[in-house]
């Protein structure tokens, strides 16, 4: 049986993003394609657990979060030793960004644990509400709010970002919390 | 409860006597301890209360830009002609 064209034409639609958040996991262009090809094949594969009518970027989403968490566990020694490296991987540089300032935000971004990560680019970046992220992501709206807080705090702290509230913590502070853990 | 009933023959056999008495009072006190208030969700159970802080908006919005900026460098690639290919393909498979 043939795919309907119209969720062909959905998943096409998500490919761009879909990918981008995949390079923004894992920092890596060609492990992100390996993911997202992975990602379709099980997608079209299963097309019949989609509903029509439902969120298609979010199911595309989980199928690729899960993927990557589980290559993740693999080789999380690989992922987390991201000092430089992450960036290294990364061929693209946009113009509308300075690059090395460019450069420094994925190092820094590559710096955070990769649950605070995740949770970041899909609220931040792919667009998509807390609680969409938390399905994705199978975890509580509140902890999806507080990982994203963590992100912002610890990527302040890394970029020397210094516009905090007037009367919260010190930047030393915020390092000490934000590092704290994972959350 | 009489300890001697509970059935730890078997385990004597294998040459471990249960647990030492340091461990039995350590499982008593978790046992005993019933919490009072239940977590919204199980995540929030296994870790301990850190206190949330809160960047000013001046810095979220610069983070955001840099993030979208990111993102967005990747979305405007497109979609490389091998995934296109894979989806047309898949798709007239069925």
């Amino acid at each position: 049986m043939k795919l309907d064209p119209a969720i062909r034409d959905q998943v096409l639609a998500t490919v761009p993003s879909l990918r981008a958040f995949a390079i923004s996991l894992c920092g890596n262009i060609d492990r992100a394609d390996d993911l997202v090809q992975e990602t379709l094949l099980r997608a079209l594969a299963h097309i019949d657990s989609f509903e029509p009518g439902t969120n298609m970027p979010a199911w595309l989403f989980t199928i690729l979060r899960n993927l990557f968490r589980s290559e993740y566990r693999k080789r999380r020694r690989e992922v987390e030793d991201a000092e430089g490296r992450y960036a290294e991987t990364l061929k693209s540089h946009p113009e509308q960004t300075g690059r090395v300032e460019f450069d420094e935000f994925r190092t820094a971004l590559a710096k955070l644990p990769a649950d605070q990560r995740e949770a970041l680019i899909l609220v931040g970046a792919s667009g998509f509400s807390y609680d969409d992220a938390a399905a994705i992501c199978g975890c509580a709206v509140g902890t999806i709010k507080s990982r994203v807080n963590r992100a912002r705090t610890r990527l302040a702290d890394l970029l020397a970002i210094d516009s905090v509230d007037d009367f919260g913590p010190d930047r030393a502070t915020r390092a000490v919390l934000a590092g704290g853990g994972r959350g | 409860m009489d300890e001697s009933k509970e059935g730890r023959v078997g385990l004597k056999s294998h040459g471990r006597i249960g647990k030492s008495e340091d461990m039995k009072s350590h499982k008593t006190n978790v046992e005993a301890v019933e919490p009072a208030d239940q977590p919204e969700h199980p995540d929030m159970a296994k870790r301990p209360h850190r206190p949330e802080i809160r960047l000013g908006r001046e810095a979220q919005a610069r983070i955001g830009e840099l993030l979208r900026n990111m993102y967005n460098s990747y979305v405007n690639q497109g979609v490389p002609p091998h995934l296109a290919d894979l989806v047309r393909r898949l798709g007239d498979e069925g």
